[in-house]
């Protein structure tokens, strides 16, 4: 399956926890739930850091992968579409 | 003890198995969590004021709002040089009693508290850590304020220190321990740091 296209990129190459997960967390909330936003990291511990913000904050976690040492996540923002009130 | 319980693809009651028991309270914790505020609280203490303990109450600061959280971070004793405007000069550390210090040579104890030496490995840290690209404490502190953590400075500390409301810098709020309690049990994450 084609990995969804990105409605925003976001280059976080070269900065160290915690930048990535508040920079992230800044730029989704400008984005609308159902977009998609791309993530650039060197930071290791985005492996991690990035799937259990995306749990802790209702977006998900698309997919990632490494390219050639640089690690590729993408995100969908949560709410909207799919959400139902308890 | 059974207990009666009707399901949804069989009519008849059965009594409940021990499986069923088990989902029930699961899907009721998973619930309490989702619902419980405390669950998006986190409390942090923050009571040293050397450069490399500087560093973790940011950054747990900053990442808990990034995850969006409420945050609020008491700072206490040594802590409180953190919220100073001017913070920066203040900042240390010292190879003196620290055996897990990084050196650029192996060195006996009683050198690392020679003159100089906590100039040098300060000097060493913030090249090391700017390096490698960690955020600077000044910038990390920013961020905490942008994303709206509440930085609470203790006020019997600053009385014993001299330190008046005006060392600090704008935004900071001030409380005592009766304040930090207070928010710390209706948080799940509370750190002592």
């Amino acid at each position: 399956m084609a990995a969804p296209a990105e409605d925003k990129m976001l280059d976080c190459r070269g900065l160290l926890c915690p930048m990535p997960v508040v920079r992230v967390a800044r730029q989704m909330k400008v984005l609308q739930p159902g977009q998609v936003l791309k993530l650039l990291a060197t930071d290791r511990g985005a492996c991690t850091d990035i799937p259990a913000w995306a749990e802790d904050t209702g977006n998900r976690l698309l997919e990632w992968h490494e390219e050639s040492g640089v690690l590729v996540f993408l995100l969908r923002k949560g709410g909207g579409e799919c959400t139902s009130p308890a | 003890m059974a207990v009666e319980l009707r399901t949804a693809d069989d009519a008849d009651l059965r009594p409940a198995t021990l499986a069923d028991v088990r989902q029930i309270v699961r899907a009721e914790i998973e619930r309490a969590f989702q619902t419980d505020p405390a669950a998006r609280r986190a409390c942090i203490i923050a009571s040293k004021g050397t450069l490399d303990w500087a560093y973790p109450p940011f950054i747990l600061g900053s990442a808990a709002a990034a995850a969006g959280l409420e945050v609020s971070i008491f700072f206490t004793f040594y802590g409180l040089n953190l919220l100073r405007k001017d913070f920066e000069h203040r900042l240390a550390v010292s190879p003196v009693g620290n055996p897990a210090m990084p050196m650029p040579i192996p060195m006996a104890d009683l050198f690392t508290a020679m003159p100089g030496m906590k100039a040098m490995a300060t000097g060493m840290m913030k090249s090391m850590f700017r390096k490698k690209g960690v955020a600077t404490v000044r910038e990390l502190r920013g961020v905490c304020l942008e994303s709206g953590v509440r930085l609470v400075a203790c006020t019997m500390t600053m009385e014993v220190f001299g330190y008046a409301k005006e060392d600090f810098i704008d935004g900071v709020e001030f409380g005592g321990a009766g304040a930090f309690l207070s928010e710390a049990r209706r948080s799940h994450v509370s750190l002592f740091i």
